[in-house]
């Protein structure tokens, strides 16, 4: 067991050092940093000077490694743009994003799971049909048109929900701005959290249901209905629990590319969360932002699936090597 | 014959199909007694397996019985409420599938498995059902069973599950176990300890076996009478001696080799040239006119009906005249 969380850790240290570098030769190569930093009216001896002083010729691995040494401390330079410490920045938006993309990954879960079971055990139901259609509306139309209609129908011509921003916000220790506890901040999430969620959640639905529909033709399924076990003990005890070992797993990826897609969300509902920091930064090539964004994307990425292994391992005894295997 | 516990009616099953319906099984009658183990023997494709779900009403949609009687002791268990049939399975009727690899839910221990299945059926405490589940385990030859029951499914190997599987099937004490090839999936070295602990714990319960098998071995040694299966339609039944030694339809005969004794019975069946037709294009007529070496015109026209060629014995073959004597 600790062998194996070890092995898991170096592979995802290993991960990150790539993606850093990645992050590194944007920021080292995708237009100049001193060209960003100083005036037109710099002359070009004070340029190299600079470039001199801030350690840009010296050999590409000790750069590397200051890079590295600064991101692991959460430096990440100045932003361009807005001449604030990026990891300021992206801190104060976190909170936003973080929350935003833990309501809707739980309503997919939630919904997909609970859609993806019923519509497995009622194949042929008119409410599972009738289900499945909807759903493949949900995978086939892209993210920002879902937003625009929900927009247009909830907040335009109903008016029953904000279309944009997050509403009163409430600071809590840590300066973790919440918008849980205000009732505009509660009403603002929902429509952004439905349209970051829909997708996960058909595709939740759909992977439930493909697996659940497999377990039922297991022979483990056939035995126990023929020990007599009530349905409710051979869907919900047997046959759900099988179906979650291979969902969970997909589910926790979906939960890092919640937060990769909520940029898209965010840029619809102006969601001041660090998608809409990092689109702002893009345009105008703030490069500090959007490598401190691309780890930071990555890190949550890499920290997910530890946990999603981590789970995995509780759920399935198979993988729990210590009682020593198979004996006789 | 005593009063059977077992009897099945002119059973027909049939499987609707883009291209028509499909009988799986047509018209096959047999009866077993309390405490009679009857084999059941047939190619692959015969209807074997079918029977035994036809009996604990579990053939997978669309198939269904399309006619026929189960009586089970005094009641009719064919036309039982689904909540109703579901009480007979694994209280009145175990049943042990081929593969003890995938028989058991990878995710559940056994002792979860077991006192489910207990209480399910029975009025029994948590505690109660667990002391149960030990003793169930220390029967069928478990070694240890406090200590392993705590263990989950692949702790075990094949021959010790296949053990499990059967604590399962008796859980609830059924009067009639159905073993669908139950040593098939097994190591050769373990498929005799595995016939013989069914066999015993059964004989000393005196519940019925239904034990369908491809080994003539094990049918002459455990078995009472048994059973030919063709094409979904009784070739031959009898007693186990009479039918290997004096068998009275040729298909028969042409499993048992051509000099049979009981010894020699020990071999598997025998191949007999050609193939059982598929159930889309069973001949008019006898279905085994034509690999029968012994067809006449009538074989080509009528179907023979299962008819005594001795006392406890009958055939399906125009061979047998109305008297019972055999033209062979
Ligand atoms: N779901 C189904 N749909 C259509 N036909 C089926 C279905 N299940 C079984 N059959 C057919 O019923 C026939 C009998 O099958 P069954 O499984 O009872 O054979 P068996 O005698 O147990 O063979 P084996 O020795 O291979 O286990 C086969 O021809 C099979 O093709
Ligand atoms: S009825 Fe005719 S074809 Fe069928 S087994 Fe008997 S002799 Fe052969
Ligand atoms: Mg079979």
């Amino acid at each position: 067991m600790l062998a194996y969380i070890i092995r898991r850790i170096v592979q995802s240290v290993l991960v990150m050092l790539a993606v850093a570098l990645v992050s590194f030769a944007l920021f080292r190569y995708v237009g100049d940093p001193i060209y960003a930093m100083v005036g037109q009216e710099t002359s070009l001896e004070d340029r190299a000077a600079l470039r001199d002083s801030l350690g840009l010729n010296d050999p590409f691995v000790v750069q590397f490694a200051r890079f590295v040494g600064n991101a692991v401390q959460g430096e990440f330079g100045i932003s361009y743009r807005l001449q604030q410490p990026v990891m300021e920045l992206i801190l104060s938006r976190l909170p936003a994003t973080l929350e935003l993309a833990l309501i809707s990954g739980m309503a997919a879960f939630v919904f997909g799971v609970a859609a993806g079971v019923y519509t497995a055990l009622r194949r042929r139901g008119a409410l599972s049909t009738a289900i499945m259609t909807v759903s493949l509306i949900g995978v086939s139309l892209p993210t920002f048109l879902i937003g625009v209609l929900l927009i247009w129908v909830f907040a335009v011509e109903l008016q029953w929900l904000p279309s944009f921003g997050r509403g009163d916000t409430v600071t809590l220790p840590w300066g973790w701005e919440t918008g849980f506890l205000t009732q505009s901040g509660r009403a603002s999430l929902i429509l952004p959290a439905i349209t970051l969620g829909l997708y996960q959640m058909t595709l939740i639905m759909r992977l439930v249901r493909a697996e659940m529909l497999e377990v039922l033709r297991t022979d483990y399924i056939k035995f126990a209905r023929a020990r007599g076990l009530s349905n409710r003990a051979v869907h919900f005890g047997h046959a759900l629990k099988n179906t979650m070992v291979p969902v969970i797993t997909i589910t926790g990826l979906q939960l890092g590319s919640i937060i990769a897609f909520a940029i898209i969300t965010e840029t619809v509902f102006q969601w001041p969360g660090v998608g809409a920091l990092f689109i702002n930064s893009v345009r105008v090539v703030d490069v500090p932002v959007m490598s401190a964004y691309l780890v930071l994307i990555a890190l949550i990425f890499v920290v997910i699936n530890l946990i999603v292994d981590l789970l995995y391992y509780a759920v399935d005894p198979r993988l729990r090597v210590e009682r020593g295997g198979v004996r006789h | 014959m005593t009063k059977p516990l077992l009897s099945v009616r002119d059973l027909v099953v049939e499987f609707p199909t883009r291209r028509g319906t499909l009988r799986a099984l047509d018209g096959v009658s047999f009866d077993i007694a309390p405490g009679e183990v009857l084999g059941m023997v047939g190619e692959s494709g015969a209807g074997k397996s079918i029977t035994g779900a036809a009996i604990i009403g579990l053939i997978e949609p669309p198939g269904r019985i399309a006619s026929g009687e189960v009586w089970l002791g005094d009641t009719r268990i064919d036309q039982l409420s689904p909540e109703a049939m579901r009480r007979v399975r694994g209280r009145r009727i175990g049943m042990v599938f081929q593969d003890p690899l995938t028989s058991l839910n990878p995710l559940y221990t056994i002792a979860r498995q077991l006192t489910e299945t207990i209480r399910t059926h029975m009025d029994a405490s948590e505690g109660e059902a667990r002391a149960r589940a030990i003793a169930l385990l220390d029967r069928v030859g478990i070694p240890a069973a406090a200590r392993r029951i705590d263990d989950y499914p692949h702790h075990f190997s094949g021959g010790m599950r296949q053990r499990v599987v059967i604590a399962l099937a008796l859980a609830a004490e059924p009067e009639l176990v159905i073993a669908d090839e139950p040593t098939t999936a097994l190591d050769v070295s373990v498929q005799a300890q595995i016939i013989d602990v069914l066999k015993e714990i059964c004989a000393e319960r005196g519940a019925s076996v239904m034990l369908i098998t491809h080994d003539m071995g094990v049918i002459a040694e455990t078995a009472d009478r048994v059973a030919v299966l063709y094409a979904g339609r009784m070739a031959e039944i009898g007693p186990v001696r009479d039918v290997i030694l004096q068998p009275r339809h040729p298909y028969t005969a042409g499993l048992m080799g051509s000099i049979p004794t009981l010894e020699h019975a020990a071999d598997r069946l025998v191949q007999i040239p050609g193939a059982m037709p598929r159930l889309d294009a069973i001949p008019a007529g006898c279905a085994f006119n034509p690999r029968c070496t012994q067809v006449m015109d009538r074989c080509l026209r009528d179907r023979p009906a299962l008819r005594p060629v001795a006392p406890h014995h009958a055939s399906a073959c125009w061979l047998v005249d109305d008297k019972g004597a055999h033209h062979g």
